[in-house]
């Protein structure tokens, strides 16, 4: 039985009970993630902020079983999953968690149809099926022309959209993305906007983490960190009905 | 001046930075140029012995014999053997002496000899060599010292003799063993030691040698001698093999092809004092053959070694040859950095090979039994150095010249961002590989990601498996040879049991087996060298691949098949590969290792890669995903 199956309609994709992450130890111990709370609803847009080293990308690696937390407990889809083997944390993200990497993380060896494929190779889909799931999300994303093109002859922008494409190779419940626009100039940063806002109007559950005011005021829901806690939650009402990139102030 | 100064130091220093791997380099130069100096300096160190042995027993130039005609007429016709010792450029002979077949027991076994009649007057040409005792009296026998020694007996002990019908194999009818004491051991030049055998003019096989009197000649086979064998010595030593040449060929000559030759006698068998040397140093010979062969293996897999280490090396030196050429050092200054390293590698490669080569020859030579002293240290010349160190040279250059050149003609701003060289695409292998399982997948892409490494791996276990495939023929040609002499035995005397001597035939085993083990050794730290260049190569591929679902023990696999899919196909190539090795080495080896043996090593060899290649593969599998896509950029 995949994640998604086993998926409760009254519980949250995400959820956290003070969840923590310590590096090191003694008196270079540091406190990445310190006591947090969290529930993710499905279907909502949350966008995690602040400045660099506050915690806010290692809470997004245990959200998505990338790190296992040194406290607390993480539960995906209702199923606890920070005591799960690695084994069982490889299939849970195969399944249930599309990741979207500031630094893209596209394999330069392999075209952009080929990198969009991947996740559903490996979760077992036959290649011709992996093949024209992948054909589909990249017309989506809008590089259908593109699939046949390596990471190097596409721009930072083409590329972003192209991890957001594979990301959702298997349907996942919950994508994470780690600052998804980081790395790229105005132009590039409306295109994946609008890519992000295309999913969230189709319900899909995200979790961004960014250190860009403007993009996490098309949210649902902002939370500000500061040295690894919580330290301000906003429930944005305007997030569901307004399109990321107006709000983003980069159109017009 | 200073340019030559600064390459020392910047060479100095950056094989200090990284003793190990200048010590592993170190160590696969070592094993090509320590084998091929043992190879080479094997070339004419029987001829010492056999020369010392040859002076002490007034050795002969040429030993003719004559056998009776095989219509049956009742004794050799000696007409053309004693024509012989008044042939132009003898200048002395003794004989012709009588010959019989016959069945030595002793120590509860019985064995097919040779027996000579002898005087008890010292002969002008060959003289047996005591080694022990005293020569022929009547009532005591003297037996070749190679013989004695393979069967244990000594001066002292009693033997019993029958006479041996050599047509039949068994016992001469009629005939009553006699009892004679072993009165002395002695060497000749007129013979091959033993367990070799000097066929004169009829050849039984590994028969020993041994003496008698004329009379207790006489008295063992009353049908009279078998055959008779005279000793020649000439006016010119070195012109014996013309003179066995010209009168073979005179032989020839007067008589047609399957016709009987008008003399209606046999002619005698002729053999040259050379010729004799040349089958004492047979299984020297084999020795040689075999390190001299081997040790091209090694050095072609040392090649491939020290390819695997530079290369990895180059992709540590990223960033340092930015620096070199950010600070104004030219792409030739660069080169000649790096290859600088790995001459100076090779250069003490070269001279810790050729010493180990030298102290280990003694091992490889100990003269048989059959022949006097020992072959002294052996003698580097100038050929052996040079050729020693050109290889060592050579593997090192080779090796590291596409690198070196690749690395200085890498763009400076690149270099200094240390960023990793681009991938290879394989378009076909990535289509296809997305039918395959997922570790299959992972490790065919990975593969496919760098060519040039899957060559390497391929050939390295192409190498080793074609050495191993040789080894293991030569060892069946062996065990064949010790079969065919027992048989040949069980026939002439209805006894079993082989009388090979089983050290020197070990000592060949032996060669082989450290060949083999080497060959292994490095073959199988090329495995590991390789497995962890691909892993820290796809380390990040492989951290992605982790993200997006792949478990550590499928990631950990895929490191694994990118070596075992290449290996593969090296023991594949490697098998035939083996077979033209041992044809090539041995034009005269008809025998193949068995087939169950090739298939072992097929499958052995996969086996073993993936053992091999786990650990790394594990390890590298097992790296936090975080830490590998926060230290990697795309």
């Amino acid at each position: 039985m995949n994640a998604v199956e086993s998926l409760p309609t009254v519980e949250p994709v995400l959820r956290t009970h003070a969840v923590e992450k310590e590096y090191g130890r003694g008196e270079g111990l540091v406190r990445a993630v310190d006591s947090v709370d969290l529930e993710v609803p499905a279907g909502e847009t949350l966008a995690v902020m602040g400045p660099s080293g506050c915690g806010k990308s290692t809470l997004l690696h245990l959200l998505g079983g990338l790190e296992r937390p040194s406290g607390g407990a993480v539960w995906l889809a209702g199923r606890r999953i920070d005591q799960l083997s690695e084994k069982a944390l490889a299939r849970l993200r195969r399944r249930a968690i599309g990741f979207v990497f500031q630094a893209f993380h596209l394999l330069d060896e392999l075209t952009a149809l080929e990198n969009v494929e991947l996740p559903a190779l490996m979760a077992g889909s036959s290649p011709r099926a992996a093949r024209s799931r992948a054909e589909d999300l990249l017309q989506q994303v809008g590089l259908g022309d593109r699939a046949r093109h390596l990471p190097s002859e596409l721009s930072g922008g083409q590329r972003q959209r192209v991890a957001i494409a594979r990301a959702l190779s298997n349907e996942p419940l919950v994508i994470l993305a780690d600052e998804p626009t980081g790395n790229l100039d105005s132009a590039a940063t409306l295109d994946v906007l609008r890519l992000l806002d295309s999913l969230r109007a189709a319900g899909q559950t995200l979790v961004i983490v960014t250190h860009d005011s403007r993009i996490a005021a098309a949210a649902d829901r902002l939370i500000s960190m500061r040295d690894g806690a919580f330290v301000e939650e906003t429930r944005l009402t305007h997030g569901r009905s307004g399109p990321f990139v107006e709000l983003a102030g980069l159109e017009g | 001046m200073g340019r030559v100064l600064l390459v020392c130091r910047l060479a100095a220093r950056d094989l200090r930075r990284r003793p190990l791997k200048a010590g592993l380099l170190l160590l696969a130069i070592t094993a090509a140029t320590a084998t091929l100096t043992l190879g080479l300096a094997l070339r004419g160190v029987t001829h010492d012995p056999y020369q010392s042995t040859r002076e002490a027993t007034l050795g002969p130039d040429v030993v003719a014999s004559v056998a009776p005609p095989p219509e049956g007429a009742k004794a050799a016709d000696l007409a053309g053997l004693e024509a012989l010792t008044h042939a132009r450029g003898v200048v002395g002979h003794s004989g012709p002496y009588p010959v019989v077949w016959g069945i030595l027991s002793g120590h509860g076994q019985r064995w097919p000899v040779r027996v000579d009649g002898r005087d008890s007057a010292r002969a002008p040409v060959d003289q047996p060599k005591l080694t022990h005792g005293s020569w022929v009296r009547d009532g005591g026998v003297v037996l070749e010292a190679g013989f004695a020694n393979a069967l244990g007996i000594t001066a002292g002990d009693r033997i019993g003799l029958n006479a041996l019908d050599l047509g039949s194999g068994r016992s001469v009818a009629g005939s009553t063993g006699r009892s004679f004491r072993v009165v002395g051991i002695a060497v000749t030049a007129a013979s091959v030691p033993y367990p070799e055998v000097t066929c004169l003019a009829e050849c039984a096989g590994n028969t020993g040698l041994i003496w008698l009197t004329r009379s207790d000649l006489r008295r063992l086979d009353a049908r009279g001698p078998s055959l008779y064998v005279a000793y020649l010595r000439l006016a010119d030593a070195d012109a014996a093999q013309a003179f066995v040449d010209d009168h073979m060929f005179q032989q020839r000559s007067s008589c047609l092809p399957g016709e009987p030759c008008a003399s209606k006698s046999q002619p005698p068998s002729l053999e040259s004092w050379q010729q004799i040397r040349a089958e004492s140093a047979n299984l020297v010979e084999n020795e040689r053959r075999a390190l001299v062969t081997g040790a091209w293996l090694l050095a072609v897999l040392a090649v491939a070694s020290v390819a695997v280490l530079v290369g990895g090396r180059m992709a540590d030196q990223v960033r340092r040859v930015g620096l070199l050429k950010a600070v104004g050092g030219s792409p030739s200054l660069v080169a000649t950095v790096l290859l600088a390293e790995y001459v100076v590698v090779a250069l003490a490669a070269a001279a810790v090979g050729l010493g180990l080569g030298v102290l280990a020859t003694p091992l490889l030579t100990d003269p048989s039994a059959g022949l006097l002293g020992g072959t002294g240290a052996p003698r580097l010349t100038a050929s052996t150095v040079a050729l020693v160190t050109f290889v060592a040279l050579g593997v090192a250059v080779a090796a590291t010249f596409v690198p070196a050149v690749r690395a200085a003609r890498t763009s400076t701003v690149l270099a200094l961002a240390d960023s990793a060289r681009a991938p290879r695409r394989t378009g076909w292998l990535i289509a296809l590989s997305g039918r395959l399982p997922v570790p299959l997948l992972l490790g065919t892409r990975m593969a496919a990601r760098r060519p040039r490494r899957v060559i390497l791996a391929a050939l390295s276990v192409a190498i080793t498996v074609s050495g191993v495939v040789a080894a293991l023929s030569a060892r069946a040609g062996l065990t064949e040879d010790q079969l065919g002499s027992a048989s040949t035995l069980n026939q002439l005397s209805g006894v079993g049991g082989s009388v090979v001597d089983p050290g020197r035939v070990d000592r060949l085993s032996h060669v082989l087996l450290a060949l083999t083990i080497t060959l292994f050794v490095l073959a199988a730290t090329n495995a590991i060298f390789i497995t962890w260049a691909t892993a820290l190569d796809a380390r990040r591929s492989s951290a992605l691949a982790r993200a997006l679902g792949a478990t550590p023990l499928q990631v950990g696999t895929g490191v694994s098949a990118a070596q075992v899919l290449p290996a593969f196909v090296g023991a594949l190539l490697g098998i035939p590969g083996g077979i033209a090795l041992i044809e090539a080495a041995d034009p005269d080896a008809v025998t193949l290792a068995p087939l169950w043996q090739m298939i072992a090593v097929l499958v052995g060899t996969v086996v073993v890669v993936a053992a091999l290649t786990a650990i790394p593969a594990r390890l590298s599998a097992r790296r936090p995903v975080v830490e590998v896509l926060a230290s990697e950029h795309a």
